[in-house]
């Protein structure tokens, strides 16, 4: 504990010092008093040129707050754990960011949706399109049979008229593919 | 050209989308707390009573009227008598209802996934004043859990008749998860169907993940070993059978019709009463996987607040008392206490109201349900993990899972009818006629949106479906086992699956469920009846705590 109060003796000269920007303060001017268990206790600064006065507490206080993050990483703690009473820390000011996250990961999301959903609806109107067409052509290829040329099994029937109907055509292809087998 | 009727391309997709439907955000946040409120492990033995008497036999009607009629929920009934049709518009009107304030919830959950992914999460620490000086008043009093939900997500106004103004970014977030649900029913069942094996597979990884983490989390044994002691003394409780019976039939999710829009895609020859038995089981099981989740998290946060608790105790008794560090522990704490009291007692009696009582008890009876739980109680359990982001993205995709898997039950109860009736359906296509669904929910839906917005989500949530519910089960119910007559509904379903139904399931319909949702609805009418003035809670943001205010029938002059 002896080590650590020699510390803080050390580190308040320090911050005498650039406070002030006099050279003069001397740890030996950190005064430590009612020193408990708890690890808690009050100190004073003395002024070394005048004797027996101590540097007003503005002063000390203003040394303190301009060197509070140095005192406090000397000891390896923070705010919370080392407080020095009647010193109130200034919370750091929050970092806000230009655009707030949550934005960027909801473009993101939203874009992906819409796409999806402009994807969807396009293929169902090409598939829709598609089966319109198909539907109509096969309507015009039936109408065009119709008026044209007779069919039977999809073969026109001129074509099977041989010697102007003596024979018949379908009998003398009987083994072709094309026709359903006996 | 007539179209044959689009189907599920194999049966798994029917029982998924049904599981997806069934097992939504009520198996997560209200099982729990009637687990707790009404004697932990005992609570099961009315909750399975009531799944044989009333939940699976419902299913199975449900399942097998929309099957054998193949048409949504108003056709079927008008095929069962004329007369009936009017059940088949009540059950098209209730899921409207639902779908206009349910999909808030899910929009909730965006909100709280898109704030995931920063450092620290932002409902873990309070937000400073303006001047910097310190944290926010309303923050320090509540937590900056509490104060993220009440203020920076719902900035919520102190009464309902404020209403304030429409939140941008909750409306953006709303408009966000109807575009979702169109996106998954655009194409009917082709898209549904793709859609369900995720919604209902996925929310078992991130649970079980859950699991193997909250168990292993330091407490959680405390929140498991309190939930779960069986309190049997509240089985003599009527209230307890009451919730066990409201539970299973809310939880199923019968009478909206969805359940028969679903099956109308099936194939005849189906066998719905496996299914049945399957998603009710699920359904089920899937609550008390939840609730073991939930308990695990609970005994955690209530044995993180009770040790955050006893320390600042201990900081406050040894600053005061210049003590030397480690002079206190957790164990010693009482008998120090004393000991203080006895050698300062002028400087204790002092400091007495400073010092809180901290009761690992109290901390594990706070009971909460609903958006509380979720967004609440849970953010705080996951801000103290460590990798906190991780688990509080998986979690509110799991919410958002679940949340969109019963909106896709609950369009599809709107839009079967529609795109069933040969009117609508040759002068619109599919796609329009969801998008203007959709698009309707969405405009009222930014209702819930305003300051006041929460207060009416209440006023949905506790009462537009409740009573119609019961009532139009209960015609269901009466008018296949009367009106379209036993017989002909067991040759039907012989004809459907193979064997006629035994003798436990027509017992059941013709009996049991009637005279059960009976007197449910007596009970629930009798409840209004006797308390009078409805009242709700409001959130006062200068005191800091809830403040029952009464409905005023003012309030409806927009």
């Amino acid at each position: 504990f002896t080590g650590l109060k020699y510390l803080f003796r050390a580190m308040v000269a320090f911050a005498m010092r650039r406070y002030s920007s006099k050279e003069t303060t001397q740890i030996s001017n950190v005064l430590l008093c009612n020193v408990t268990d708890r690890v808690s206790f009050w100190f004073v600064v003395a002024d070394s040129s005048k004797n027996v006065t101590t540097i007003p507490r503005k002063n000390v206080e203003a040394a303190i707050r301009m060197n509070r993050n140095r005192i406090n990483s000397a000891f390896l703690l923070n705010d919370d754990t080392l407080q020095f009473l009647k010193i109130s820390s200034t919370l750091s000011p929050p970092i806000e960011p230009s655009l707030p996250i949550w934005l960027i990961v909801f473009g993101s999301v939203l874009c992906l949706i819409l796409g999806g959903i402009v994807f969807l609806i396009v293929s169902g109107i090409r598939q829709r399109q598609k089966k319109n067409q198909a539907s109509a052509e096969a309507e015009n290829l039936e109408d065009k049979h119709e008026t044209i040329v007779t069919t039977e099994n999809g073969i026109p029937c001129d074509t099977l008229d041989f010697k102007a109907g003596h024979i018949n055509g379908v009998y003398a292809a009987a083994d072709d593919e094309r026709f359903t087998p006996l | 050209m007539e179209q044959s009727r689009p189907l599920w391309d194999n049966p798994l997709q029917f029982v998924f989308a049904c599981i997806s439907y069934a097992v939504g955000l009520g198996n997560v946040w209200r099982f729990p707390y009637l687990c707790q409120m009404y004697g932990g492990g005992g609570f099961l033995v009315p909750y399975f009573i009531m799944l044989i008497v009333e939940g699976m036999p419902l299913l199975y009607l449900e399942l097998a009227v929309g099957q054998r009629m193949r048409q949504g929920s108003i056709g079927a009934w008008r095929t069962i008598s004329p007369y009936l049709s009017g059940v088949g518009i009540a059950s098209v009107v209730v899921s409207f209802f639902l779908s206009m304030y349910y999909n808030v919830i899910n929009a909730w959950a965006f909100w709280y996934l898109f704030h995931s992914f920063q450092d620290p999460l932002p409902w873990a620490n309070c937000p400073m004043n303006r001047n910097y000086t310190g944290y926010m008043e309303e923050c320090e009093k509540a937590s900056s859990t509490q104060y993220f939900w009440y203020r920076e997500t719902l900035n919520i106004s102190p009464s309902i008749e404020e209403h304030g103004s429409i939140q941008w970014e909750q409306a953006v977030c709303l408009i966000l998860a109807w575009l979702v649900v169109y996106l998954c029913i655009l194409r009917g069942t082709e898209s549904t169907g793709k859609v369900v094996y995720v919604t209902a597979s996925l929310p078992y990884l991130v649970l079980l993940i859950y699991l193997i983490r909250g168990l292993t989390l330091h407490g959680a044994v405390n929140g498991l070993v309190y939930m779960f002691t069986p309190k049997l003394e509240q089985l003599a409780n009527p209230k307890a059978w009451i919730n066990a019976a409201t539970q299973i039939f809310f939880s199923l999710g019968l009478g909206f019709g969805s359940l028969i829009a679903f099956a109308s895609y099936n194939e005849p020859n189906n066998n719905c009463e496996r299914h049945a038995m399957i998603v009710s089981l699920i359904n089920s099981a899937t609550s008390i996987f939840a609730s073991i989740v939930t308990f695990s998290i609970y005994g955690f946060k209530a044995t993180f607040n009770y040790e955050d608790c006893v320390s600042k105790v201990i900081l406050l008794l040894t600053n005061t008392f210049d003590l030397e560090e480690g002079f206190l522990t957790a164990d010693n704490l009482e008998a120090m206490k004393n000991y203080l009291t006895s050698t300062y007692p002028n400087e204790y009696t002092e400091l007495l109201p400073q010092i809180k009582n901290c009761s690992l008890e109290a901390e594990l009876d706070t009971a909460v349900q609903g958006t509380g739980l979720a967004f609440i109680v849970y953010s705080e359990a996951i801000k103290n993990m460590e990798v906190s982001q991780l688990y509080s993205v998986l979690y509110f995709f799991m919410l958002l899972l679940l949340g969109i898997g019963s909106m896709l039950g609950n369009t599809t109860a709107i839009l079967t009818p529609l795109t069933d009736s040969k009117f609508i359906s040759t002068h619109l296509p599919k796609e329009a006629i969801s998008g203007i669904v959709c698009f309707v929910n969405c405009i009222v839906g930014l209702i819930f949106t305003m300051e006041a917005g929460n207060y009416w989500f209440d006023i949905f949530n506790d009462y537009a479906a409740t009573l119609s519910l019961l009532l139009i089960v209960l015609v269901e119910t009466i008018s296949v086992c009367y009106v379209y007559g036993l017989r002909r509904f067991e040759k039907d379903l012989h004809v459907m699956t193979g064997h006629k139904p035994s003798w436990y399931w027509k017992i059941m319909w013709a009996f049991a469920s009637p005279v059960l949702i009976v007197s449910l609805f007596v009970f629930y009418l009798t409840d209004y009846i006797l308390t009078g003035t409805l009242k709700y809670q409001a959130w006062d943001a200068t005191q800091l705590r809830y403040t029952r205010y009464i409905y005023n029938s003012s309030l409806f002059n927009f």
